[in-house]
């Protein structure tokens, strides 16, 4: 039998599966989107917010005489002020008893601990006055020793961030699994190897931005500019505020510049700026600008890790023991241990380990906080085991793809527990055919005719080589989301959603699951996001959730819908469910088109909508899995590396949108490539930040990344969501560092160790 | 100054950038400032036709110049010129925020140069950062415009 779902073809209504056009662009490239840079509000003040030029210092107090006092300025705040002398932004995921010792206040009270803390915030008539006025701050720094590497921060006599604490380490985990000692015992060859990734940010290209207005009448605020996760940050900002009746609180999202883990998370200028607000009473907006961004906005990737793997002379692999530092700068900020948790939980990767033992300990120094960016974690786990295969490899004189495909996770045996656990959630890879992404990607990507090209004769000079990175990725959680559908006697659908936007096109794939479920047109749907007074409920986006969670939610409720409406439209037309067609205009019977009723009739009864709503709650991940393969040229002379061809193959479980997936991974790609050439923010010896500007930290441009062949597959539907689809956000970054570092270290003939991969130090390896 | 052809008025610090009496004073916030050091090109804007950074200019040296922005670009309210439909076709923007650069930077250099390769159109996005897309569908975008303004 028939049913009703089997009416719609998901393919004329633009559903799941295809590739509209994206409902966001219109505005956006006409030039009439809403960034927070172009919201303004009647009465507007501006604030600016005063950095420490230096990396530790104690300053006994500000003198704001002079500031007070310039033209334009209405008010100045500094930890006097705040309540509490401003009380600590709590984490919001992988929160740790031991961390919270190191959690940030929105202004440094007395101590700053690395170059950009906020110490002040001067609000004036403009930003250009309140930048004046802000250097007649008076305050004397009194300089404090600094550590600033992730081994010095845990060396005996070490500087101590916090001496209270007695210690640099605010975090440490400890996994183990199968019988690590045995393994190794048993072992042919243990390969035994230091791998550091560096200190690289998301880097969105609009920079942050607040505004924020209080409402003396009904003592609530709204502060537009929120992103990510507005609901999480409601909750926290009505906390620190003191506030226990959280409604008093409205987040409003804009059109947002770009996220990748940074922005939308909970930093100082959070508080900072809705409590000026309140403060003078008057809307107070804040626009980072760049070179605040790169050194306030939160770094990522910083770890030295050091690894020993065991094998058999054949490749088996025994057994695999990983102790790594994560430098988390100054302070720990709302991710608290996510990032590390993620590296320890998932270095495994994709293969087979009898025995695993992975260790962390996350560190403070004296450089930007840390947190979440694009694949956080597995950017670089995913080097590390790569990188530590191919040396196996190399020292067994096995293939690179031989060797993996030995000890890849069998077809059958999943679901497949690692054994770990992320922030409470168990890591079991919830479905995959790894050994089947394998054979689609080798031939589509013609592996052997690049292992032909690798060994043909190059120009003088130059050097080619081959590098393969296989990864397993993860998708979500934040274990639930809301959606509600409301459709209109007019045809016109309404989908709001908890997820938010940060430029990826949510509001395009949100809709076309709507409709492939609702069976209306695509046109018909508006989907809104991002604004806590329309919503009652959301965890946001990030971790690739956003259609994994935000999605499954808009497909039940609008089932429901669907059947709630044919089911009225069935008694009314005297007809089966199953034999319906829905339109814009109203419901009809198939084949008898005569036989219908209009919306403005079967809505009548409810004030011209209906409504429905689904809160979707999952508590395990999805992981997607993934295959890189980077085929470059390198001048051993200059350093420059030319990619040939680069591709990436990826299972996301199910595809929504073709064009979209393809544009995530492309756009992944890019920053992947950023992060194994080109960026690093480095500092000197006194901690002063090195890389504060475009000219000093590289972005990839055009010119630098090339064109990219991807592939993507659905051959693992996840079980986890009725959807079946896993998120495809950060595949494309995943396996960059690995991959580009396996390719160059087969055409050096010498093994990659640490990223960036510069000139220099292209050279320098090309020398050894 | 005239921006988009209308003319413009306003008394100004000699150091207010042009990127804020664009945004400010003439109300056209389609121009985006993404570092205010003339690296990545957001705020880019054609200055009699030729396209500038907005960021290293002072409003006064436009004075008495032709400005074009972004909001200029498109024929009517109900639809969008070759270029930009090429965008929204090729899927060549996410977050959007570096698009009115792209789209003015490249703009002017079809004009220049109307049928450009895609070496040619990638080396002149060179100064023009994007983090979302990877650049590739812009490159196909702006050759789609060209085989489109060609015929």
């Amino acid at each position: 039998m028939k049913t009703t779902a089997d009416r719609i073809d998901p393919v004329a209504i633009n559903g799941i599966g295809t590739s509209p056009l994206r409902k966001e662009d219109w505005p956006l490239v006409r030039g009439e989107g809403t960034f927070i840079a172009d919201f303004k509000r009647p009465g507007l003040v501006h604030a600016f917010v005063v950095r420490s030029p230096l990396a530790h210092a104690q300053f006994p107090s500000i003198d704001c005489t002079a500031t007070l006092a310039a033209p334009g300025v209405l008010d100045v705040i500094t930890a006097n002020e705040l309540p509490d002398r401003g009380r600590p932004i709590p984490t919001r995921q992988f929160a740790d008893e031991g961390s919270n010792r190191f959690l940030q206040r929105p202004l440094a009270d007395g101590v700053v601990r690395y170059s950009g803390e906020p110490v002040a915030v001067v609000i004036a008539d403009s930003r250009y006055r309140a930048e004046d006025a802000a250097e007649l701050l008076d305050i004397d720094y009194e300089r404090l020793d600094v550590v600033l590497d992730p081994d010095d921060a845990v060396a005996a006599n070490a500087p101590l961030l916090r001496p209270d604490a007695g210690t640099n380490v605010a975090g440490h985990l400890l996994v183990e699994m199968g019988a690590i000692d045995e393994a190794f015992a048993e072992a042919d060859l243990v390969i035994k190897e230091t791998f550091r990734i560096q200190r690289h940010a998301a880097v969105p290209l609009e920079t942050r931005g607040l505004l924020a207005e209080y409402d003396a009448e009904t003592e609530s605020i709204t502060v537009w500019g929120a992103a990510k996760i507005p609901h999480v940050n409601r909750t926290i900002l009505a906390r620190l505020l003191g506030w226990s009746d959280e409604s008093r609180v409205r987040l409003v999202e804009l059109h947002v510049g770009g996220g990748f883990g940074a922005r939308g998370e909970f930093y100082p200028e959070d508080f900072l700026i809705p409590f000026a607000a309140i403060r003078t009473g008057r809307p107070v907006a804040w626009v980072e600008d760049r070179e605040e961004n790169l050194r306030a906005t939160n770094h990522s990737r910083e770890q030295v890790h050091r690894v020993e793997m065991a094998l058999k002379k054949d490749g088996t692999f025994l057994a695999l023991k990983d102790s790594f530092i994560n430098n988390t700068g100054a302070y720990v900020r709302t991710h608290g241990m996510t990032v590390p948790a993620l590296s320890v939980s998932m270095l495994p990767g994709p293969y087979k380990w009898p025995a695993y033992r992975g260790e962390f300990r996350s560190v403070v120094t004296n450089k930007t906080p840390g947190g979440t960016y694009r694949s956080p974690g597995r950017f670089e786990i995913n080097f590390v085991r790569e990188r530590l295969i191919d040396i196996a490899a190399h020292r067994l004189g096995l293939d690179p793809v031989d060797i993996r495909r030995r000890n890849l996770i069998d077809r059958t045996s999943f679901p497949h527990d690692l054994g770990t656990l992320y922030d409470g959630h168990p890591v079991i890879y919830d479905s995959g055919d790894y050994e089947l992404l394998l054979d689609k990607a080798l031939p589509a990507f013609d592996y052997e005719g690049l292992e032909r090209w690798r060994s043909e004769p190059a120009a003088g000079g130059i050097r080619r080589g081959l590098g393969i990175g296989f990864f397993v990725e993860k998708a979500g959680p934040a274990e639930r989301e809301y959606a509600r559908v409301e459709l209109n006697d007019k045809g016109d659908v309404m989908v709001y959603t908890g997820a938010a936007s940060v430029g990826q096109g949510v509001e395009t794939v949100l809709a076309q699951i709507c409709v492939s479920h609702l069976g209306l047109p695509y046109e018909r749907v508006r989907v809104i996001h991002g604004d806590t007074a329309l919503i009652p409920e959301g965890m946001g986006a990030f971790g690739s959730r956003a259609t994994m969670l935000g999605g499954a939610a808009v497909m039940r409720a609008s089932k429901q819908l669907r059947k709630r409406l044919l089911d009225a439209a069935a008694e009314e037309l005297e007809a089966a469910p199953a034999d319906l067609m829905l339109s814009p205009e109203g419901v009809s019977v198939v084949g008898a088109p005569a036989r219908s009723v209009s919306l403005k009739t079967l809505l009548s009864t409810s004030a011209g909508v209906i409504i429905e709503e689904h809160r979707f709650v999952c508590d395990l991940l999805g992981f997607p899995y993934g295959i890189h393969v980077a085929a470059v040229e390198v001048d051993t002379a200059s350093g420059a590396i030319r990619i040939h061809r680069y591709a990436v193959a990826y299972d996301i479980g199910r595809c929504v949108n073709p064009v979209l997936v393809a544009g995530q991974i492309s756009g992944g790609f890019a920053q992947g490539i950023g992060g194994a050439l080109l960026e690093e923010f480095s500092f000197d010896a006194n901690g002063q930040p090195m890389s504060a500007s475009f000219m000093d930290y590289l972005l990839p441009t055009s010119e630098e990344v090339p064109d990219l062949e991807v592939l993507i597959t659905e051959d693992a539907p996840s079980p986890l969501n009725p959807l079946g689809v896993k998120g495809a956000g950060e595949g494309g970054t995943a396996g960059v560092g690995a991959a580009i570092a396996n390719a160059v270290s087969d055409a050096l003939g010498s093994e990659v160790t640490r990223l960036p991969l510069s000139p220099q130090r292209v050279v320098e390896l090309a020398g050894e | 100054m005239k921006i988009n052809g209308r003319a413009v008025e306003g008394e100004v610090e000699p150091r207010l950038l042009l990127a804020d009496f664009i945004r400010d004073n003439a109300g056209l916030t389609g121009t985006h400032l993404g570092c205010e050091h003339g690296v990545c090109g957001a705020c880019t804007v054609q200055l009699d036709g030729h396209p500038v950074r907005s960021c290293l200019i002072f409003a006064v040296q436009a004075h008495g110049h032709q400005v074009a922005t972004v909001e200029g670009m498109a024929p009517s309210d109900s639809s969008l010129n070759t270029l930009q439909q090429a965008f929204h076709e090729c899927h060549a923007l996410q977050c959007g925020f570096c698009t009115p650069g792209i789209l003015m930077t490249m703009d002017a250099f079809l004009r220049e140069e109307p049928d450009p390769t895609p070496e040619r159109i990638r080396s002149a996005l060179g100064g023009n950062l994007c983090r979302c897309t990877g650049y590739q569908n812009i490159i196909t975008a702006v050759r789609l415009a060209a085989d489109r303004l060609n015929c």
